[in-house]
C-alpha cells in the first residue's frame, strides 16, 4: 500500500512532458540533420568526382567528425537535451555518446579510465548490430540460399 | 524532390524513436540498440538498397543504415568466400564510420576538459 502511495506521490510531481512538442522537434531536427547528409553527398559527388557511395562515406565521416567536434566544445549535449531523438537518431548520436563518454572519463587515466569507458554508451549499438548481422547472416546463408 | 524525401524519411525514423522514448519506460540506448537491429533485418530482399536508391543520402543517416551496412557487407562477402565471409566483410562498409568515431573521441578527449 505505501509502494503505491509513493508512485502516486511521485507520478504528481514528475515534471509533465510535451510528448507532442517532443514528437515535432525531433521530426524537424531529424530531417533537417537527414537533408544535411543529402547536401554533403551531392557536394561530395560534385567536386570531389568520387562514386556516391564512396561519397556516402565522407559524408558519414564528416557527421562524426563535426557531433565530436561539437560535443567536445560542449554545446551539443544542449542541442541533444532539446532535440532528443532528433539527435539520437541520426549518426551524430553514435559520435556524441562515443565523444562525450571519453571526455568524460579521461581524469580517471587513460587505460583504466578512458580505454574501459570509452564503449560505455555506444557499445551497445556496436554489440546488438555485430550480433543481429551475425544471426540474419546465418540465416539468410543455410535456410534462405545467400539471398 | 530527394531532398523533400530525406527530410521525411529521417524526420519519421527520428518521429518514431520520440514516440517510443515518451511512451515507454525505454531509454535512448535501447532505442538505438532496437533500431540497428530493425536496420539488419531490412538488409534481406536488398529492401535497404532500394529505399537508399529512392530517397538518397537522407536514408544513409539514421542509425538503421549502420545495420544495414553490418549485414550488407556481411553477405557480400559471404556469397564470395562462404559461411566464413559472415565474419570477414562484417566491417567492411561500417569501418569507417567506427574507426573515425573512436579516432576522433580520442584526440578530442586529449584537448577538451569536460563541462557540467
Amino acid at each position: 500500500m505505501e509502494k503505491k502511495l509513493y508512485e502516486k506521490i511521485v507520478m504528481n510531481h514528475k515534471p509533465k512532458e510535451h510528448r507532442l512538442r517532443n514528437a515535432l522537434i525531433s521530426f524537424f531536427i531529424g530531417g533537417i540533420v537527414g537533408v544535411i547528409g543529402e547536401v554533403l553527398l551531392e557536394l561530395y559527388t560534385y567536386y570531389l568526382n568520387i562514386s556516391s557511395s564512396d561519397a556516402a562515406v565522407f559524408m558519414m565521416v564528416t557527421l562524426i567528425f563535426l557531433a565530436s567536434l561539437f560535443t567536445a566544445l560542449g554545446f551539443f549535449d544542449k542541442w541533444v537535451n532539446f532535440a532528443r531523438c532528433g539527435l539520437i537518431i541520426p549518426i551524430t548520436g553514435f559520435a556524441h555518446s562515443m565523444t562525450s563518454a571519453a571526455i568524460e572519463f579521461r581524469r580517471e587515466g587513460f587505460v583504466t579510465g578512458l580505454g574501459a569507458n570509452i564503449f560505455k554508451l555506444a557499445g551497445t549499438v556496436i554489440l546488438y548490430g555485430i550480433v543481429s548481422a551475425y544471426i540474419f547472416g546465418i540465416i539468410r546463408y543455410f535456410i534462405l540460399g545467400g539471398i | 524532390m530527394i531532398y523533400v524525401y530525406s527530410f521525411l524519411f529521417c524526420g519519421i525514423i527520428c518521429l518514431i524513436g520520440q514516440v517510443i522514448l515518451d511512451n515507454t519506460k525505454l531509454t535512448p540506448g535501447h532505442i538505438t540498440s532496437l533500431f540497428v537491429i530493425i536496420g539488419a533485418s531490412l538488409d534481406i530482399f536488398n529492401i535497404y538498397d532500394k529505399i537508399v536508391q529512392f530517397i538518397g543520402g537522407g536514408a544513409l543517416v539514421p542509425i538503421t543504415s549502420f545495420g544495414h551496412l553490418l549485414t550488407h557487407g556481411a553477405m557480400l562477402e559471404a556469397k564470395d568466400v562462404g559461411f566464413i565471409g559472415i565474419a570477414m566483410g562484417m566491417f567492411d562498409f561500417t569501418a569507417s564510420g567506427i574507426t573515425s568515431a573512436i579516432f576522433f573521441a580520442f584526440i578530442f578527449s586529449l584537448f577538451f576538459k569536460p563541462r557540467d
